[in-house]
Protein backbone atom coordinates (compact mmCIF):
# COMPACT_ATOMS: atom_id res chain seq x y z
CA UNK A 1 0.00 0.00 0.00
CA UNK A 2 1.00 3.60 -0.61
CA UNK A 3 1.18 6.02 1.49
CA UNK A 4 -1.63 8.98 1.52
CA UNK A 5 0.50 11.20 3.99
CA UNK A 6 3.49 10.79 4.65
CA UNK A 7 6.20 13.10 7.35
CA UNK A 8 9.82 12.99 7.83
CA UNK A 9 11.39 14.26 11.02
CA UNK A 10 8.57 16.75 11.81
CA UNK A 11 9.48 18.92 14.61
CA UNK A 12 8.47 21.80 16.11
CA UNK A 13 9.62 24.26 18.55
CA UNK A 14 7.87 26.57 21.36
CA UNK A 15 10.71 28.82 22.24
CA UNK A 16 12.83 26.37 24.23
CA UNK A 17 9.84 23.92 24.66
CA UNK A 18 11.02 21.13 21.71
CA UNK A 19 6.42 20.39 21.70
CA UNK A 20 7.50 17.68 18.29
CA UNK A 21 11.00 16.35 17.79
CA UNK A 22 11.80 14.28 14.58
CA UNK A 23 8.23 12.61 14.09
CA UNK A 24 8.07 10.87 10.43
CA UNK A 25 4.80 9.11 10.66
CA UNK A 26 3.18 7.36 7.41
CA UNK A 27 -0.19 6.93 6.91
CA UNK A 28 -1.35 4.05 4.06
CA UNK A 29 -3.87 4.89 1.61
CA UNK A 30 -7.29 3.09 3.11
CA UNK A 31 -6.21 2.98 6.78
CA UNK A 32 -7.66 3.44 10.18
CA UNK A 33 -4.42 5.06 11.79
CA UNK A 34 -4.71 6.15 14.88
CA UNK A 35 -2.29 8.44 17.80
CA UNK A 36 -2.00 7.93 20.72
CA UNK A 37 -0.42 9.04 23.40
CA UNK A 38 -0.45 11.11 27.06
CA UNK A 39 -0.59 14.39 27.63
CA UNK A 40 1.82 16.39 26.16
CA UNK A 41 3.01 13.95 24.19
CA UNK A 42 2.63 15.92 20.62
CA UNK A 43 -0.68 15.00 19.72
CA UNK A 44 -2.17 18.53 18.85
CA UNK A 45 1.01 19.74 17.31
CA UNK A 46 1.28 16.72 14.65
CA UNK A 47 -1.95 17.70 14.01
CA UNK A 48 -1.74 21.43 13.37
CA UNK A 49 1.68 20.64 11.46
CA UNK A 50 -0.56 17.83 9.12
CA UNK A 51 -3.53 20.38 8.72
CA UNK A 52 -1.21 23.74 8.29
CA UNK A 53 -2.62 25.87 10.64
CA UNK A 54 1.46 25.98 11.72
CA UNK A 55 4.53 25.45 10.68
CA UNK A 56 7.17 23.30 11.27
CA UNK A 57 10.55 24.03 13.01
CA UNK A 58 11.82 21.33 10.64
CA UNK A 59 10.97 18.17 8.72
CA UNK A 60 8.62 17.78 5.19
CA UNK A 61 4.88 17.26 4.93
CA UNK A 62 4.38 14.92 1.89
CA UNK A 63 0.57 14.42 1.12
CA UNK A 64 -0.43 12.17 -2.37
CA UNK A 65 3.21 12.48 -3.51
CA UNK A 66 3.59 16.34 -3.10
CA UNK A 67 5.22 18.37 -0.78
CA UNK A 68 2.62 20.60 1.25
CA UNK A 69 5.23 21.07 3.89
CA UNK A 70 5.00 25.25 2.53
CA UNK A 71 1.70 25.20 1.54
CA UNK A 72 -1.46 27.04 3.64
CA UNK A 73 -4.06 25.31 5.61
CA UNK A 74 -7.04 26.04 3.02
CA UNK A 75 -4.60 24.92 -0.44
CA UNK A 76 -4.23 21.40 1.68
CA UNK A 77 -8.03 21.35 2.78
CA UNK A 78 -8.59 21.92 -1.30
CA UNK A 79 -6.26 19.36 -2.36
CA UNK A 80 -8.13 16.55 -0.09
CA UNK A 81 -7.38 17.16 3.74
CA UNK A 82 -10.53 17.58 5.79
CA UNK A 83 -10.45 17.93 9.48
CA UNK A 84 -12.62 17.99 12.31
CA UNK A 85 -11.77 20.41 15.46
CA UNK A 86 -11.41 19.32 19.14
CA UNK A 87 -13.79 21.66 20.02
CA UNK A 88 -16.72 21.90 18.10
CA UNK A 89 -15.97 24.49 15.67
CA UNK A 90 -19.22 25.59 13.42
CA UNK A 91 -20.63 28.37 12.35
CA UNK A 92 -22.93 29.47 15.33
CA UNK A 93 -25.16 32.19 14.10
CA UNK A 94 -25.86 30.12 10.43
CA UNK A 95 -28.73 27.39 10.13
CA UNK A 96 -27.52 23.53 10.12
CA UNK A 97 -28.25 23.53 6.79
CA UNK A 98 -25.92 26.27 5.71
CA UNK A 99 -23.50 25.00 7.80
CA UNK A 100 -23.27 22.47 5.69
CA UNK A 101 -23.98 24.20 2.53
CA UNK A 102 -20.65 26.36 2.97
CA UNK A 103 -18.75 23.05 3.01
CA UNK A 104 -20.90 21.76 -0.75
CA UNK A 105 -20.75 25.07 -2.37
CA UNK A 106 -16.80 25.20 -2.00
CA UNK A 107 -16.67 21.88 -3.21
CA UNK A 108 -19.23 22.94 -5.84
CA UNK A 109 -16.49 25.97 -6.50
CA UNK A 110 -19.84 28.55 -6.06
CA UNK A 111 -18.17 30.55 -2.72
CA UNK A 112 -17.98 33.27 -4.52
CA UNK A 113 -21.26 33.02 -6.89
CA UNK A 114 -23.09 36.61 -6.18
CA UNK A 115 -26.04 36.26 -8.78
CA UNK A 116 -28.12 33.40 -7.71
CA UNK A 117 -29.70 33.37 -4.01
CA UNK A 118 -28.27 30.60 -2.19
CA UNK A 119 -31.27 28.62 -1.73
CA UNK A 120 -31.47 28.26 -5.39
CA UNK A 121 -28.04 26.73 -5.56
CA UNK A 122 -29.78 23.09 -5.90
CA UNK A 123 -26.94 20.89 -6.19
CA UNK A 124 -25.55 22.43 -3.35
CA UNK A 125 -28.77 22.72 -1.49
CA UNK A 126 -29.56 18.86 -1.81
CA UNK A 127 -25.70 17.71 -1.63
CA UNK A 128 -25.97 19.37 1.82
CA UNK A 129 -29.58 17.76 2.92
CA UNK A 130 -27.90 14.18 1.79
CA UNK A 131 -25.25 14.76 4.07
CA UNK A 132 -27.46 15.93 7.00
CA UNK A 133 -29.50 12.82 6.60
CA UNK A 134 -26.29 10.45 6.70
CA UNK A 135 -25.59 12.06 9.96
CA UNK A 136 -29.32 12.18 11.19
CA UNK A 137 -29.78 15.66 11.68
CA UNK A 138 -32.21 16.32 8.71
CA UNK A 139 -34.64 17.47 11.21
CA UNK A 140 -32.40 20.24 12.50
CA UNK A 141 -32.07 21.67 9.65
CA UNK A 142 -33.59 24.94 9.87
CA UNK A 143 -32.05 25.54 13.49
CA UNK A 144 -29.22 27.74 13.98
CA UNK A 145 -25.71 25.55 14.96
CA UNK A 146 -25.70 27.20 18.23
CA UNK A 147 -28.91 25.72 19.33
CA UNK A 148 -27.96 22.25 18.90
CA UNK A 149 -26.93 19.99 21.66
CA UNK A 150 -23.42 18.87 22.65
CA UNK A 151 -23.64 15.29 20.58
CA UNK A 152 -25.41 17.11 17.68
CA UNK A 153 -22.50 19.61 17.88
CA UNK A 154 -20.16 16.84 17.23
CA UNK A 155 -22.21 14.83 14.43
CA UNK A 156 -22.01 18.47 12.40
CA UNK A 157 -18.76 18.63 13.09
CA UNK A 158 -17.92 15.34 11.25
CA UNK A 159 -20.71 15.57 8.61
CA UNK A 160 -18.88 19.13 8.11
CA UNK A 161 -15.66 17.58 7.60
CA UNK A 162 -16.99 14.85 5.19
CA UNK A 163 -19.01 17.31 3.35
CA UNK A 164 -16.05 18.48 0.75
CA UNK A 165 -15.49 15.03 0.30
CA UNK A 166 -11.57 14.63 1.18
CA UNK A 167 -9.36 12.09 0.52
CA UNK A 168 -7.57 11.99 4.49
CA UNK A 169 -10.42 12.80 6.98
CA UNK A 170 -8.32 14.32 9.95
CA UNK A 171 -10.16 13.60 13.41
CA UNK A 172 -8.35 15.84 16.65
CA UNK A 173 -10.10 14.16 19.43
CA UNK A 174 -14.08 13.34 17.67
CA UNK A 175 -15.34 11.23 21.11
CA UNK A 176 -14.32 14.41 23.47
CA UNK A 177 -17.16 14.74 25.75
CA UNK A 178 -19.55 12.49 23.98
CA UNK A 179 -21.29 9.78 25.83
CA UNK A 180 -20.25 6.00 25.48
CA UNK A 181 -23.73 6.21 22.52
CA UNK A 182 -22.36 8.78 20.91
CA UNK A 183 -18.80 8.04 20.77
CA UNK A 184 -20.51 4.14 19.36
CA UNK A 185 -22.45 5.92 17.13
CA UNK A 186 -19.54 7.88 15.78
CA UNK A 187 -16.96 4.72 15.44
CA UNK A 188 -20.03 3.23 13.25
CA UNK A 189 -19.85 6.58 11.38
CA UNK A 190 -15.88 6.18 10.71
CA UNK A 191 -16.49 2.53 9.72
CA UNK A 192 -18.89 3.12 7.32
CA UNK A 193 -16.73 5.46 5.50
CA UNK A 194 -15.42 3.44 3.11
CA UNK A 195 -11.65 2.65 2.07
CA UNK A 196 -11.47 5.55 -0.06
CA UNK A 197 -11.38 7.70 2.68
CA UNK A 198 -8.33 7.56 4.56
CA UNK A 199 -8.96 8.28 8.39
CA UNK A 200 -5.60 9.88 10.62
CA UNK A 201 -7.35 10.46 14.28
CA UNK A 202 -6.19 11.26 17.74
CA UNK A 203 -7.50 10.26 20.05
CA UNK A 204 -8.06 9.73 23.79
CA UNK A 205 -10.39 6.75 24.01
CA UNK A 206 -8.81 3.54 23.92
CA UNK A 207 -12.23 1.76 23.27
CA UNK A 208 -12.36 3.74 20.13
CA UNK A 209 -8.98 3.37 18.62
CA UNK A 210 -8.66 -0.47 19.04
CA UNK A 211 -12.25 -0.60 17.65
CA UNK A 212 -11.45 1.63 14.60
CA UNK A 213 -7.60 1.77 14.33
CA UNK A 214 -5.52 -0.84 12.16
CA UNK A 215 -2.45 0.71 12.52
CA UNK A 216 -1.84 2.75 15.47
CA UNK A 217 1.38 5.39 16.69
CA UNK A 218 2.20 5.98 19.93
CA UNK A 219 3.78 9.73 20.48
CA UNK A 220 5.62 10.20 24.05
CA UNK A 221 6.86 13.31 24.65
CA UNK A 222 7.09 14.66 21.04
CA UNK A 223 8.69 11.51 19.54
CA UNK A 224 7.65 8.05 18.39
CA UNK A 225 7.54 5.46 20.90
CA UNK A 226 6.02 3.23 19.25
CA UNK A 227 3.82 2.45 15.85
CA UNK A 228 2.22 -1.08 14.92
CA UNK A 229 -0.68 -2.86 13.98
CA UNK A 230 -3.08 -2.57 17.07
CA UNK A 231 -2.02 -5.74 18.60
CA UNK A 232 1.49 -5.27 18.61
CA UNK A 233 0.69 -2.13 20.64
CA UNK A 234 -0.99 -3.50 23.24
CA UNK A 235 1.16 -6.03 23.40
CA UNK A 236 4.50 -3.57 23.87
CA UNK A 237 5.53 -3.00 27.06
CA UNK A 238 7.24 0.49 26.32
CA UNK A 239 3.42 1.85 25.03
CA UNK A 240 2.03 -0.08 28.67
CA UNK A 241 4.52 2.00 30.95
CA UNK A 242 4.29 4.95 29.04
CA UNK A 243 0.43 4.73 29.81
CA UNK A 244 0.52 3.10 32.99
CA UNK A 245 3.89 4.19 34.11
CA UNK A 246 5.19 2.21 36.83
CA UNK A 247 7.67 4.37 37.44
CA UNK A 248 7.42 6.56 34.38
CA UNK A 249 4.53 8.47 36.19
CA UNK A 250 6.83 11.69 36.35
CA UNK A 251 7.41 11.52 32.86
CA UNK A 252 3.95 11.88 32.27
CA UNK A 253 3.19 14.65 34.68
CA UNK A 254 6.61 16.49 34.46
CA UNK A 255 8.96 16.27 32.06
CA UNK A 256 6.59 17.73 29.58
CA UNK A 257 6.03 20.89 31.32
CA UNK A 258 7.63 23.52 29.62
CA UNK B 1 -47.37 40.13 4.70
CA UNK B 2 -43.72 40.67 4.16
CA UNK B 3 -44.64 41.68 0.39
CA UNK B 4 -47.37 43.72 0.93
CA UNK B 5 -45.03 45.90 3.71
CA UNK B 6 -42.82 46.18 1.38
CA UNK B 7 -44.87 47.50 -1.51
CA UNK B 8 -46.46 49.96 1.18
CA UNK B 9 -42.78 51.23 2.01
CA UNK B 10 -42.08 51.20 -1.78
CA UNK B 11 -45.19 53.76 -2.64
CA UNK B 12 -44.73 55.89 0.59
CA UNK B 13 -41.42 56.19 -0.42
CA UNK B 14 -42.04 57.27 -4.25
CA UNK B 15 -45.00 59.61 -2.96
CA UNK B 16 -42.96 61.41 -0.69
CA UNK B 17 -42.48 64.42 -3.02
CA UNK B 18 -46.03 65.05 -3.78
CA UNK B 19 -46.74 64.90 0.19
CA UNK B 20 -44.08 67.57 1.45
CA UNK B 21 -42.58 70.40 0.41
CA UNK B 22 -39.25 71.17 -1.09
CA UNK B 23 -37.04 71.64 1.86
CA UNK B 24 -38.02 68.09 2.97
CA UNK B 25 -37.73 66.36 -0.01
CA UNK B 26 -34.20 67.69 0.03
CA UNK B 27 -33.18 66.40 3.34
CA UNK B 28 -35.26 62.83 2.48
CA UNK B 29 -32.55 62.95 -0.88
CA UNK B 30 -29.88 63.16 1.54
CA UNK B 31 -31.22 60.29 3.77
CA UNK B 32 -31.49 57.97 0.92
CA UNK B 33 -28.08 58.64 -0.33
CA UNK B 34 -26.81 58.15 3.35
CA UNK B 35 -28.49 55.00 3.19
CA UNK B 36 -26.70 53.33 0.37
CA UNK B 37 -23.54 54.27 2.20
CA UNK B 38 -24.92 52.24 5.36
CA UNK B 39 -26.18 49.45 3.35
CA UNK B 40 -22.63 49.17 1.75
CA UNK B 41 -21.22 49.13 5.06
CA UNK B 42 -23.74 46.95 6.95
CA UNK B 43 -22.43 44.34 4.02
CA UNK B 44 -18.83 44.55 5.07
CA UNK B 45 -19.34 45.10 8.62
CA UNK B 46 -22.93 43.28 10.00
CA UNK B 47 -22.47 40.43 7.27
CA UNK B 48 -18.72 40.14 6.31
CA UNK B 49 -17.85 40.99 10.13
CA UNK B 50 -15.27 43.96 8.76
CA UNK B 51 -16.39 46.78 10.78
CA UNK B 52 -14.76 49.79 8.94
CA UNK B 53 -14.24 53.24 10.40
CA UNK B 54 -13.25 54.59 6.92
CA UNK B 55 -16.14 54.20 4.60
CA UNK B 56 -16.37 58.20 4.16
CA UNK B 57 -13.00 57.76 1.59
CA UNK B 58 -15.00 55.82 -1.08
CA UNK B 59 -17.71 58.04 0.10
CA UNK B 60 -15.85 61.11 -0.64
CA UNK B 61 -13.77 59.56 -3.63
CA UNK B 62 -16.97 58.92 -5.16
CA UNK B 63 -18.59 62.41 -4.12
CA UNK B 64 -15.13 64.37 -5.88
CA UNK B 65 -15.19 62.30 -8.64
CA UNK B 66 -18.86 63.30 -9.12
CA UNK B 67 -18.32 66.92 -8.80
CA UNK B 68 -15.16 67.15 -10.98
CA UNK B 69 -17.20 65.24 -13.71
CA UNK B 70 -20.58 67.23 -13.39
CA UNK B 71 -17.92 71.01 -13.63
CA UNK B 72 -15.95 69.81 -16.16
CA UNK B 73 -17.37 66.57 -18.16
CA UNK B 74 -20.88 65.92 -17.88
CA UNK B 75 -23.90 66.61 -15.91
CA UNK B 76 -25.33 63.14 -16.99
CA UNK B 77 -26.24 62.08 -13.87
CA UNK B 78 -26.06 58.08 -14.44
CA UNK B 79 -22.71 59.07 -15.80
CA UNK B 80 -21.21 60.37 -12.66
CA UNK B 81 -22.71 57.87 -10.70
CA UNK B 82 -21.32 54.94 -12.50
CA UNK B 83 -17.76 56.90 -12.32
CA UNK B 84 -18.35 57.36 -8.36
CA UNK B 85 -18.62 53.88 -8.19
CA UNK B 86 -15.85 53.04 -9.83
CA UNK B 87 -13.77 55.68 -7.99
CA UNK B 88 -14.66 54.17 -4.61
CA UNK B 89 -14.13 50.38 -6.09
CA UNK B 90 -11.22 51.14 -7.26
CA UNK B 91 -9.90 53.00 -4.04
CA UNK B 92 -11.28 50.30 -1.58
CA UNK B 93 -9.76 47.90 -4.11
CA UNK B 94 -6.31 49.73 -3.85
CA UNK B 95 -6.12 49.87 0.45
CA UNK B 96 -7.92 46.46 0.85
CA UNK B 97 -5.37 44.47 -0.71
CA UNK B 98 -3.41 45.10 2.18
CA UNK B 99 -6.37 46.26 4.84
CA UNK B 100 -8.49 42.78 4.46
CA UNK B 101 -5.41 40.84 5.82
CA UNK B 102 -5.73 42.68 9.50
CA UNK B 103 -8.65 41.76 11.55
CA UNK B 104 -10.80 43.39 14.47
CA UNK B 105 -9.64 46.39 16.25
CA UNK B 106 -6.77 46.24 13.42
CA UNK B 107 -8.80 46.52 10.78
CA UNK B 108 -10.88 49.24 12.24
CA UNK B 109 -7.68 51.02 12.87
CA UNK B 110 -6.06 51.08 9.52
CA UNK B 111 -9.80 51.66 7.72
CA UNK B 112 -9.62 55.13 10.30
CA UNK B 113 -6.13 55.96 9.15
CA UNK B 114 -6.93 55.48 5.19
CA UNK B 115 -10.18 57.60 5.82
CA UNK B 116 -8.13 60.19 7.86
CA UNK B 117 -5.34 60.05 4.93
CA UNK B 118 -8.01 60.84 2.37
CA UNK B 119 -9.26 63.46 4.35
CA UNK B 120 -5.96 64.98 4.78
CA UNK B 121 -5.18 65.04 0.92
CA UNK B 122 -8.96 66.38 -0.14
CA UNK B 123 -8.34 68.79 2.19
CA UNK B 124 -3.95 69.77 0.57
CA UNK B 125 -4.54 69.21 -2.73
CA UNK B 126 -6.51 72.74 -3.64
CA UNK B 127 -6.20 72.56 -7.72
CA UNK B 128 -8.02 68.85 -7.80
CA UNK B 129 -10.17 69.68 -4.72
CA UNK B 130 -10.52 72.85 -4.04
CA UNK B 131 -9.00 72.40 -0.56
CA UNK B 132 -11.07 73.54 2.27
CA UNK B 133 -13.46 75.44 0.56
CA UNK B 134 -14.83 72.19 -1.24
CA UNK B 135 -15.99 72.70 -4.70
CA UNK B 136 -18.90 74.70 -4.94
CA UNK B 137 -21.08 75.75 -8.52
CA UNK B 138 -21.78 72.50 -9.22
CA UNK B 139 -24.03 72.57 -12.04
CA UNK B 140 -27.46 70.51 -11.77
CA UNK B 141 -27.58 67.08 -13.03
CA UNK B 142 -29.35 65.88 -16.33
CA UNK B 143 -31.24 62.58 -16.08
CA UNK B 144 -30.53 61.83 -19.95
CA UNK B 145 -28.07 63.31 -22.06
CA UNK B 146 -29.52 66.75 -23.70
CA UNK B 147 -32.54 66.64 -21.20
CA UNK B 148 -32.91 69.65 -19.10
CA UNK B 149 -31.23 70.03 -15.88
CA UNK B 150 -33.03 68.80 -13.43
CA UNK B 151 -33.91 71.78 -10.73
CA UNK B 152 -37.32 70.58 -9.26
CA UNK B 153 -36.10 68.91 -5.81
CA UNK B 154 -38.92 66.03 -6.27
CA UNK B 155 -37.61 65.05 -9.69
CA UNK B 156 -34.12 65.30 -7.97
CA UNK B 157 -35.50 62.85 -4.92
CA UNK B 158 -37.40 60.49 -7.50
CA UNK B 159 -33.78 60.23 -9.44
CA UNK B 160 -31.87 59.83 -6.46
CA UNK B 161 -34.47 57.01 -5.17
CA UNK B 162 -34.18 54.67 -8.34
CA UNK B 163 -30.56 55.00 -8.18
CA UNK B 164 -31.03 53.87 -4.48
CA UNK B 165 -33.76 51.37 -4.95
CA UNK B 166 -30.92 49.72 -7.95
CA UNK B 167 -27.85 49.71 -5.95
CA UNK B 168 -29.71 48.49 -3.15
CA UNK B 169 -31.38 45.62 -4.96
CA UNK B 170 -27.98 44.68 -5.48
CA UNK B 171 -26.88 44.44 -2.28
CA UNK B 172 -29.36 42.38 -1.37
CA UNK B 173 -28.55 39.90 -3.84
CA UNK B 174 -25.47 39.83 -3.11
CA UNK B 175 -26.08 39.10 0.89
CA UNK B 176 -28.62 36.27 -0.22
CA UNK B 177 -26.23 34.80 -2.54
CA UNK B 178 -23.72 31.65 -2.37
CA UNK B 179 -21.81 34.40 -2.04
CA UNK B 180 -23.75 36.31 0.91
CA UNK B 181 -23.25 33.08 2.71
CA UNK B 182 -19.80 32.44 2.24
CA UNK B 183 -19.42 36.19 4.40
CA UNK B 184 -21.41 35.41 7.18
CA UNK B 185 -19.11 32.49 7.05
CA UNK B 186 -15.93 34.06 7.44
CA UNK B 187 -17.85 36.55 9.80
CA UNK B 188 -18.79 33.87 12.25
CA UNK B 189 -15.40 31.18 11.94
CA UNK B 190 -12.76 32.15 9.51
CA UNK B 191 -10.72 29.43 10.85
CA UNK B 192 -13.35 26.82 9.91
CA UNK B 193 -13.74 28.15 6.27
CA UNK B 194 -9.72 27.84 5.58
CA UNK B 195 -10.37 24.16 6.86
CA UNK B 196 -13.03 23.43 4.30
CA UNK B 197 -10.40 24.96 1.63
CA UNK B 198 -12.00 28.77 1.59
CA UNK B 199 -9.03 31.46 1.07
CA UNK B 200 -10.72 33.58 3.37
CA UNK B 201 -8.86 36.64 2.02
CA UNK B 202 -10.73 36.44 -1.29
CA UNK B 203 -14.39 37.04 -0.26
CA UNK B 204 -13.22 39.40 2.34
CA UNK B 205 -11.42 41.42 -0.53
CA UNK B 206 -14.43 41.38 -2.51
CA UNK B 207 -16.71 42.50 -0.26
CA UNK B 208 -14.39 45.39 0.91
CA UNK B 209 -14.51 46.33 -2.81
CA UNK B 210 -18.79 45.88 -3.14
CA UNK B 211 -18.78 48.64 0.18
CA UNK B 212 -16.56 51.07 -1.80
CA UNK B 213 -18.43 51.16 -4.98
CA UNK B 214 -21.76 51.20 -3.29
CA UNK B 215 -19.85 54.18 -0.67
CA UNK B 216 -18.83 55.75 -3.73
CA UNK B 217 -21.96 55.84 -5.49
CA UNK B 218 -23.66 56.96 -2.38
CA UNK B 219 -20.94 59.76 -2.55
CA UNK B 220 -22.18 61.02 -6.42
CA UNK B 221 -25.92 60.32 -5.37
CA UNK B 222 -24.75 62.86 -2.19
CA UNK B 223 -23.37 65.64 -4.60
CA UNK B 224 -26.09 65.04 -6.86
CA UNK B 225 -28.32 66.95 -4.24
CA UNK B 226 -26.04 69.24 -2.23
CA UNK B 227 -24.14 70.62 -5.25
CA UNK B 228 -21.44 70.99 -3.29
CA UNK B 229 -18.51 68.81 -1.84
CA UNK B 230 -15.85 69.65 0.93
CA UNK B 231 -13.36 67.40 3.27
CA UNK B 232 -16.28 67.78 5.90
CA UNK B 233 -17.88 65.38 3.17
CA UNK B 234 -15.07 62.31 3.85
CA UNK B 235 -14.11 63.73 7.25
CA UNK B 236 -14.42 60.47 10.35
CA UNK B 237 -17.96 62.08 11.58
CA UNK B 238 -19.09 60.63 8.41
CA UNK B 239 -17.61 57.27 8.81
CA UNK B 240 -18.47 57.03 12.22
CA UNK B 241 -22.52 58.15 11.96
CA UNK B 242 -22.31 55.32 8.80
CA UNK B 243 -21.28 52.91 11.45
CA UNK B 244 -23.37 54.13 14.04
CA UNK B 245 -26.55 53.93 11.50
CA UNK B 246 -25.28 49.93 11.08
CA UNK B 247 -25.34 49.66 14.65
CA UNK B 248 -28.45 50.86 15.78
CA UNK B 249 -30.16 49.43 12.75
CA UNK B 250 -29.20 46.58 13.42
CA UNK B 251 -26.33 44.82 12.02
CA UNK B 252 -26.25 42.62 9.15
CA UNK B 253 -30.08 43.72 8.23
CA UNK B 254 -29.67 45.67 5.16
CA UNK B 255 -32.94 47.47 5.74
CA UNK B 256 -32.43 47.83 9.45
CA UNK B 257 -29.48 49.90 8.15
CA UNK B 258 -30.90 51.99 5.89
CA UNK B 259 -33.56 53.07 8.85
CA UNK B 260 -31.17 53.43 11.01
CA UNK B 261 -29.31 55.96 8.20
CA UNK B 262 -32.60 57.94 8.26
CA UNK B 263 -32.31 57.70 11.96
CA UNK B 264 -28.56 59.24 11.44
CA UNK B 265 -29.65 62.54 9.16
CA UNK B 266 -32.75 63.16 10.46
CA UNK B 267 -31.00 63.73 14.76
CA UNK B 268 -28.16 65.36 12.86
CA UNK B 269 -29.97 67.80 10.51
CA UNK B 270 -33.27 67.88 12.07
CA UNK B 271 -32.45 67.92 15.50
CA UNK B 272 -29.13 69.64 15.56
CA UNK B 273 -29.94 73.14 14.93
CA UNK B 274 -32.49 73.15 17.17
CA UNK B 275 -30.52 72.34 20.36
CA UNK B 276 -27.83 74.77 19.42
CA UNK B 277 -25.07 72.28 17.46
CA UNK B 278 -25.37 69.30 20.00
CA UNK B 279 -26.24 67.00 17.48
CA UNK B 280 -23.76 64.79 18.31
CA UNK B 281 -24.74 64.38 21.99
CA UNK B 282 -28.14 63.78 21.14
CA UNK B 283 -26.01 60.50 18.57
CA UNK B 284 -24.44 59.37 21.39
CA UNK B 285 -27.34 59.18 23.45
CA UNK B 286 -28.88 57.40 20.69
CA UNK B 287 -26.15 55.30 20.13
CA UNK B 288 -26.18 54.03 23.96
CA UNK B 289 -29.83 53.89 23.82
CA UNK B 290 -29.85 51.80 21.00
CA UNK B 291 -26.94 49.23 22.66
CA UNK B 292 -28.45 49.06 25.63
CA UNK B 293 -32.60 48.52 24.79
CA UNK B 294 -31.81 47.54 21.46
CA UNK B 295 -28.81 44.94 21.12
CA UNK B 296 -30.20 43.64 17.87
CA UNK B 297 -31.19 46.93 16.04
CA UNK B 298 -34.06 48.50 15.01
CA UNK B 299 -34.35 44.85 12.91
CA UNK B 300 -33.86 42.74 16.22
CA UNK B 301 -37.00 44.35 17.61
CA UNK B 302 -39.16 42.17 14.88
CA UNK B 303 -38.27 39.43 17.14
CA UNK B 304 -40.97 40.17 20.10
CA UNK B 305 -43.01 41.39 17.25
CA UNK B 306 -45.88 37.91 16.69
CA UNK B 307 -43.86 35.39 14.51
CA UNK B 308 -44.97 35.57 10.74
CA UNK B 309 -45.22 32.24 9.40
CA UNK B 310 -41.96 31.09 9.63
CA UNK B 311 -39.96 32.56 6.78
CA UNK B 312 -37.19 33.13 8.46
CA UNK B 313 -35.04 31.41 11.73
CA UNK B 314 -34.70 33.91 14.52
CA UNK B 315 -30.97 33.65 16.29
CA UNK B 316 -30.11 32.83 19.95
CA UNK B 317 -28.07 34.42 22.06
CA UNK B 318 -24.27 33.45 21.08
CA UNK B 319 -22.32 31.36 22.52
CA UNK B 320 -19.68 32.54 24.71
CA UNK B 321 -17.38 30.03 22.63
CA UNK B 322 -18.68 32.24 19.48
CA UNK B 323 -15.32 33.41 17.32
CA UNK B 324 -14.80 36.02 14.90
CA UNK B 325 -16.16 38.98 17.32
CA UNK B 326 -15.64 42.64 15.89
CA UNK B 327 -14.77 45.01 18.95
CA UNK B 328 -15.84 48.06 18.18
CA UNK B 329 -19.20 47.16 16.81
CA UNK B 330 -21.53 45.30 19.94
CA UNK B 331 -22.50 42.23 19.14
CA UNK B 332 -25.99 42.71 17.65
CA UNK B 333 -26.78 39.57 15.97
CA UNK B 334 -29.20 39.93 13.06
CA UNK B 335 -32.66 39.23 13.68
CA UNK B 336 -33.40 37.56 10.44
CA UNK B 337 -31.34 36.61 7.20
CA UNK B 338 -31.51 36.14 3.67
CA UNK B 339 -29.94 33.03 3.62
CA UNK B 340 -32.68 31.05 6.35
CA UNK B 341 -33.46 27.65 5.63
CA UNK B 342 -36.24 27.47 3.83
Amino acid sequence: MTALLETTGLTRRYGSLLALDGVSLSVAAGARHAVIGPNGAGKSTLFALVTGTLRPTAGRVVFDGQDVTRRPDHARARAGMGKTFQHSSLFTSLPVLDNLALATQRAAGRGMAMLRPAGRQVAVQEQAMRLLEQVGLAGRAGTPAAALSHGERRQLEVALALATSPRLLLLDEPTAGMSAADSSRFAELVESLGSAVTVLIIEHDLDVVFRLATRVTVLHLGRVLADGTPDEIRADETVQRAYLGDAALDDLFFEAAP
Amino acid sequence: MRRVAAGAALGLLAAVPLLVSSNVADMLTRVLAFALLALGLDLLAGIGGLPSLGQAAPFGVGAYAAALLAKHVTTVAPLQLLAATAAGAALSAAVGWLLVRSRGTYFLMLTLAVGEIVHELADRWEGVTGGTNGLAGIPAITVVPGAAPVRLAGVRYWYVLTAVLVCGAALVMVSRSAFGRTLRGVRDNEERMRSLGYRTFLPKYAVFCIAGAAAGAAGALWVAQARFVSPADLGFEVSAMALLAVVIGGRGSLWGAALGAAVVVLVREELSPQLGGRGPLVLGLVFVTAVYLLPQGFAGTRLRWPSSPGDHTGRPPDPPSHRGTTPAVPRTPPGRRGTAAT
